[in-house]
């Protein structure tokens, strides 16, 4: 299926390509297509590009001169490759140890949704989560299929350092926060993978359109990945779920 | 080598900003004031993206331990070479054990000290910008010695003549256009934007610049999208953020703005209680 696009200019060298205003699996295909596709067929001009739930932003490496030629070739891209829809996605299962040492905010937060400590952990560690896009911070993945029963409002007070690797939960979204950092969201659990590593190329390991399955570990299994990460000796192919 | 003996306010190392990226969520970084820290390469005959120095509000204290040439753009902070006065927007050449200082803010925010070759620090993802989350270190520190080019690889620059175009410095007017959710503003809303002049709040700094007072608002947030340094946006609360060089690179605010790339260069230059008035660019 083809969506109608919208497209606008952003500033002097970029283009605003909007999907309609929802979140689901379908538009995120979509989404991830053509952002695939524009990079393949754009891949001399450098253009960065900046997806999220339902847009593209296409940043150029020059000024744009004639911005009417530019929304043509990119729609001519668009309807060129409509029937190629398939994404290379892979999964991954990230350790999470809900521990106390970790989970600040388990007790108030389960109390908050009517739902046992371990009614939560499973909730969250049962589902199959989808990577929409990559924001807020380095690494900072933005994760789909929560299950509506832990949806529940960030902390009207936000916390001012939050860990890195913090497992939390706010509104309808689940995420690890990659470094430390204020935050609002409810801390259930800490992961001891490095999400985003500058010293690394690509810095992340995950990227949109990918799945995260999330699964209990002990403070045990905790130190010894945390110091695998550190010694730079961990791998994190052995995450890969193989199909 | 130059030699850190003060670092002043707020001082880091910074080239063009860091591209190939923001799809991870790295933010672009880069020098506030492009226009000052590429004129300054300028001058030197080096890349438009090697690395300078970044001084904010006050300048540092150096100690040059190899004979070099640097050039100084951006805000006037009264540069001296051991003690003398020294022009900006020239080269300038510096010998061994040469300390360079700065005095009074006399104009603008942000001074760039250019030197030949550029500053050779850590590059990290591409570019030599420093940005919490990104590099080692964030900022420069007392203490630390900045590498540059060996002399005998120095060429000596060529005298091009060029000419630095100081108005932005006092401008304050600043070229906007359209954003994304600006006509989801009410026409109330979009003159207040036009017709008032704003002034910076004590919320300033490389990340964003707030601006007073706030605009009265019912705008509900959007599906978090992109943004860029350029980007104003509208909180739920009225208040108005310009996003700047080491912004996200995502937000869920409504974008209502965005400033031309020589309007974020002038904003650089603004801080604490200066004025500005927005003209959109048809």
């Amino acid at each position: 299926m083809s969506f109608q696009l919208r497209y606008s200019q952003y500033n002097e060298r970029s283009i605003l390509i909007e999907w309609p205003v929802v979140i689901d699996e379908e538009t995120l295909k979509d989404v991830l297509f053509f952002k695939e596709v524009i990079g393949v067929v754009l891949i001399k001009e450098s253009v960065e590009l900046i997806s999220a739930y339902n847009s593209i932003l296409v940043v150029y490496g020059y000024g744009i001169d004639d911005v009417n030629s530019v929304f043509l070739s990119l729609k001519k891209i668009y309807s060129t490759f409509d029937n190629l829809k398939e994404i290379n996605s892979k999964t991954f299962r990230i350790p999470v140890c809900y521990d106390e040492e970790f989970s600040f905010d388990l007790e108030s937060y389960s109390k908050a949704i009517h739902l046992s400590k371990d009614a939560v952990l499973k909730l969250h560690s049962e589902a199959i989560y989808s990577v929409y896009f990559i924001g807020f911070l380095p690494g900072f993945l933005y994760l789909g299929g929560l299950n509506s029963a832990l949806y529940l409002d960030r902390k009207t007070t936000p916390s001012f350092n939050v860990k890195k690797g913090a497992v939390g939960i706010g509104g309808k979204q689940t995420g690890i926060y990659p470094q430390d950092s204020p935050g609002g969201w409810h801390i259930i659990g800490n992961s001891p993978i490095e999400l985003f590593n500058p010293k690394q190329n690509p810095p992340c390991f995950i990227k949109a359109g990918d799945k995260i399955k999330f699964y209990s570990i002990s403070k045990s299994e905790y130190q010894h990945i945390k110091s695998e990460v550190i010694n730079s000796c961990f791998d994190f192919k052995t995450l890969l779920v193989h199909d | 080598m130059i030699k850190v003996l003060k670092t002043g306010f707020y001082s880091t190392i910074q080239d063009e900003g860091r591209l190939g990226y923001l799809g991870y969520g790295v933010p672009i970084s880069g020098a506030m004031d492009s226009y000052s820290s590429q004129f300054a390469n300028a001058l030197l005959g080096n890349d438009e993206d090697a690395a300078v120095l970044e001084m904010t509000m006050t300048g540092a204290e150096l100690l040059f331990l190899t004979a070099t040439t640097i050039a100084i753009t951006g805000a006037d902070m009264s540069p001296k070479l051991n003690g003398k006065p020294i022009m900006m927007f020239k080269s300038i050449t510096v010998k061994d054990n040469d300390a360079l200082t700065f005095g009074k803010l006399i104009k603008g925010f942000r001074a760039y000290m250019a030197v030949k070759g550029g500053v050779l620090s850590e590059t990290v993802l591409g570019s030599r910008s420093m940005m919490q989350g990104i590099t080692d270190d964030i900022r420069i520190q007392k203490g630390d010695c900045l590498d540059t080019m060996k002399p005998s690889s120095l060429i000596l620059p060529k005298h091009a003549k060029l000419k630095f175009d100081a108005s932005y410095l006092d401008e304050d007017i600043f070229c906007v256009t359209r954003g994304p959710e600006f006509e989801k503003l009410s026409k109330d809303q979009k003159d207040v934007l036009i017709n008032t002049t704003f002034e910076v709040s004590k919320y300033n700094n490389r990340m964003a610049y707030q601006l007073q007072p706030l605009v009265q608002n019912d705008l509900k947030s959007i599906l978090t999208s992109a943004v860029l340094p350029g980007t104003v946006q509208l909180t739920p609360s009225g208040q108005l953020i310009v996003l700047m060089r080491d912004c996200q690179t995502t937000g869920g605010y409504p974008r209502v703005l965005q400033l031309t790339e020589k309007s974020i260069n002038s904003l650089s230059q603004k801080t604490t209680g200066n004025y500005l008035n927005i003209r959109m660019n048809d």
